[in-house]
């Protein structure tokens, strides 16, 4: 049973690597899909809690796959999965810039980037209507989802600050 | 001894600009990785640019717009090429372990802790406050990006925004169908603006 989750955990993960212009919020959804719909490991609720965990963590946000692997198989899963989300785009990376003198400044690649982009975008709006779904039950939440991004849009403060003020709210009840 | 880690020659001790081993590559991205709470991205330029100094602000930009453009978490991606860039393959080996490996061993045992206690209210009060927050800061990230997408080209990049978002958000399909469907028409259509636009 084990090895063929691992299995399922790297392939996913690995072509998620390749797909995730923009970093790791524009696959959101697809490891969301692939996780509570597809694979039954977690139940809606249950994700939208281990998004908010590696969101509030240090370090890169795609650090959600970690958890997911680990929800999925334990700790092998989540080295596992945390291996092939960074593998492929690594050796891609890698290899580019290494020739970087031959593709610096292209037209195909500001093209590429410039037409990736929109759809990235929507592929970003796509992760938020799905984390506003699993995470805000109840108006009080709604009013958290909604402060945040008004602060995070429009001013410049750290984002920390957000976080850190609407877990102290929940852990004092009065988001419930 | 002749293992002792990253002997400094004596004329490059106190000149830190001067290029950086493994073992530097490795300290610089694990202190950007544990630093970095809600964002690694500012942090990396702190460090890399007016810290340490390795990177021009110019240089950083022009790396960084490479790994944007690029699939795959950005900060990681710069954290490969910078360690090519300085020291090759163990350079890229020593910087993205450097970043990775310390945050995923922090975030396991969040989980684990989460997994053992997710029982007891508060924490799961905090962890519901949490989630909602962090859906904002998507939505922020999601509209931050629209906005100078739809100012500068409406009509070329509008369509793709909302494809992408009705495909993956509304319908469910998988993402590398919506994602190989439209892609290539969206970069098709920019290749042919700028065709008719150049001279």
């Amino acid at each position: 049973m084990k090895p063929s989750i691992l299995g399922v955990l790297v392939t996913q993960f690995a072509i998620l690597s390749l797909m995730a212009f923009g970093g790791a919020n524009a696959v959101v959804p697809e490891i969301h899909r692939q996780a509570v719909e597809v694979h039954h490991w977690m139940t809606d609720k249950e994700f939208a809690a281990l998004f908010a965990i590696a969101q509030s963590a240090p370090g890169p946000n795609f650090l959600v796959a970690t958890l997911v692997g680990w929800k999925a198989a334990g700790l092998a899963g989540a080295l596992a999965a945390t291996a092939a989300m960074c593998a492929p785009s690594c050796l891609l990376t890698y290899w580019l810039v290494k020739a970087w003198d031959r593709y610096k400044e292209t037209a195909w690649r500001n093209a590429i980037a410039a037409g990736v982009a929109p759809v990235t975008v929507g592929l970003i709006g796509s992760s938020a209507l799905l984390l506003v779904r699993a995470a805000d039950h109840g108006w009080k939440l709604a009013v958290v989802t909604a402060a945040t991004a008004g602060v995070a849009y429009f001013t410049r403060y750290n984002p920390l600050w957000c976080l850190a003020v609407a877990g102290g709210l929940g852990a004092v009840g009065v988001l419930g | 001894m002749t293992d002792t880690p990253a002997p400094l020659e004596p004329d490059r001790a106190g000149r830190e600009s001067a290029a950086p081993g493994p073992g530097a590559l490795f300290l610089a991205f694990l202190g950007i990785a544990i630093s970095g709470f809600g964002g690694v991205l500012p942090f990396a330029r702190r460090m890399l640019v007016e810290r340490r100094g390795w990177l021009s602000a110019d240089e950083f930009n022009e790396t960084l717009s490479l790994c944007q453009s690029l699939p795959g978490p950005n900060i990681v991606n710069l954290s490969i090429a910078t360690g090519q860039r300085f020291a090759g393959a163990r350079g890229s080996v020593a910087a993205v372990s450097g970043l990775v490996l310390a945050p995923m061993m922090i975030v396991i045992g969040l989980g684990a802790l989460y997994g053992r206690f997710g029982g007891v209210e508060r924490l799961q009060g905090a962890v519901m406050g949490l989630g909602a927050a962090a859906a904002g800061l998507v939505v922020a990230t999601a509209a931050k990006m629209a906005e100078p997408l739809l100012r500068r080209r409406p009509w070329s990049a509008g369509p793709f925004i909302i494809l992408a978002f009705a495909g993956v958000g509304l319908m469910h399909w998988p993402l590398p169908w919506v994602l190989l469907g439209l892609a290539p028409i969206s970069i098709a259509i920019v290749w042919r603006l700028r065709a008719k636009a150049a001279p």
